[in-house]
């Protein structure tokens, strides 16, 4: 194992890590905005909303990520859609991530017991009122955790976007193999990368989630 | 449309779920002030008749009168949600499992209604917090969360928090069903009180006693109909239908 080959290219991949970072936190940003409104369609008293919703997540979880992305950056410009690869690879993988994120923010919700929304109806709540100052806060905390394992997945799911050239921690350590021949080397480099990037998340999360819990 | 002329009444209700008819024309008043008991044996419909009274199960059939105001009117749905918040803000309900708001403290559950829905200062919500927790004697512990207090202070909460609304009408729905023996007395007590404050009280309950020493009326319902009304020294002691008599016995030998 070529460790002074290792440390001699690790600056250009922390700088491509940065990049996986970005893509990371963009696309959780657009999942989270995607599962709220998937959730929210899911739960809506509408059946129309409610079809749309499962459509939804059924077309995104029922087929590859990686065809997702490929449909937006090469068949995007067909239909009059034109993205560089990485707005590509932040919208696809955001609308994907939001698939997963509505179901988990469905579960929370469903979760709480159906006579908090009762009692809260019976002092005279809207159903707004109910959902928010009594549903949401509990289903919040039920939500931290789950959402975490849906960000642990979508931060390794951006390694898919080397697929379209994006320069980040995977495709640079794929650039790096076509000069130096040494892919051992680079993908575990890009590996332990990656292992930091998810470690230092998953106690962010577990932090949070000791934090928003009630006495 | 006959006049309302009783505080609550309810004319023919009926309700089925699907191909199960769970209430069957069932009509009854109770006037202001009044305290009236409802028992039998679970699936007879006496929970499914008072969640009617708010509209928590919606009638299949039947109309239900509160103070003069149909609590069960046909409208589009935008303006009966407005009809219908403002009908509950008038009756207080409490529940066999509390549902408490677990991430409120007492005082918070006991203040939030009335904060969002009449515009309440902090102090003013404060004083009312006090004052009502006091009246089920929670005072001391208004800055507790639910998971820290037992099952009868829990309801002791529920009922300050129903009380914060200044309800004309309250609906218990086994309200000491869920709660070990010697809890059921701390919350019964409240309940008496509120009785002798001339509340007017709707009462499903499977405690024979508490019945006989509140109630001003008790009915008996069975399979979705009310066998038997009356006083309680009258429907206790001296039952006129085979199924009352049947009914408590066996629940008199299951007390004792």
């Amino acid at each position: 194992m070529d460790i002074e080959l290792m440390l001699k290219v690790y600056p250009f991949f922390l700088e491509a890590a940065w990049v996986t970072i970005l893509l990371s936190v963009l696309t959780a940003i657009l999942g989270l905005i995607c599962g709220t409104l998937g959730a929210a369609a899911r739960l809506s008293r509408f059946a129309v909303l409610r079809f749309l919703g499962a459509a939804y997540v059924s077309v995104f979880r029922g087929t590859p990520a990686l065809i997702q992305l490929f449909i937006l950056y090469f068949g995007g410009p067909q239909i009059g859609i034109q993205l560089d690869a990485f707005e590509a690879g932040v919208i696809g993988l955001g609308i994907n991530a939001g698939a997963y994120m509505t179901e988990t923010i469905r579960g929370a919700i469903i979760a709480i017991d159906k006579g908090q929304r009762e009692a809260a109806r019976t002092l005279g709540l809207s159903s707004w009122q109910a959902t928010y100052k009594v549903i949401l806060p509990q289903a919040a905390r039920l939500m931290v955790r789950p959402l975490g394992v849906n960000l642990n997945m979508l931060i390794k799911a951006t390694a898919l976007v080397a697929a379209i050239a994006v320069v980040e921690l995977t495709y640079t350590a794929q650039r790096y193999i076509g000069s130096t021949y040494k892919p051992f080397e680079m993908f575990l480099l890009a590996g332990i990368l990656y292992m930091i990037i998810i470690y230092v998340t998953g106690r962010g999360v577990a932090w949070l989630d000791r934090k928003v819990q009630i006495t | 449309m006959t006049e309302q002329t009783h505080f609550v009444e309810i004319r023919h209700a009926q309700k089925s779920f699907g191909t199960l008819e769970v209430l069957k024309d069932i009509s009854l008043n109770v006037e202001r002030g009044q305290i009236v008991g409802i028992i039998g044996s679970s699936g007879s419909g006496k929970s499914t008749l008072l969640r009617a009274i708010n509209d928590l199960d919606p009638l299949t059939g039947g109309e239900i009168w509160l103070d003069g105001v149909q609590v069960n009117k046909t409208l589009p749905h935008r303006q009966y949600e407005k009809h219908i918040n403002e009908v509950r803000q008038h009756v207080g309900m409490v529940f066999q499992h509390f549902n408490l708001f677990p991430h409120m403290t007492a005082r918070e559950n006991v203040t939030m209604a009335p904060k969002m829905l009449k515009g309440l200062s902090q102090a003013d919500a404060d004083r009312l917090a006090e004052e009502q927790l006091d009246k089920v004697g929670m005072l001391e512990r208004i800055d507790y969360y639910p998971s820290q207090l037992s099952g009868g202070q829990k309801q002791r909460v529920a009922i300050a928090r129903a009380l914060a609304m200044k309800p004309k009408l309250m609906l218990f729905d086994e309200a000491t069903s869920a709660l070990d023996p010697e809890l059921v007395e701390e919350v019964n007590l409240v309940m008496k009180k509120l009785a002798e404050e001339h509340m007017t009280m709707i009462i499903v309950t499977h405690e024979m006693d508490f019945a006989a020493s509140v109630c001003d009326r008790v009915l008996f319902m069975d399979k979705g109909v009310v066998v038997e009304e009356g006083p309680p020294s009258v429907l206790f002691k001296n039952p006129t239908q085979d199924r009352t008599r049947e009914f408590l016995r066996k629940h008199i030998e299951g007390a004792s």
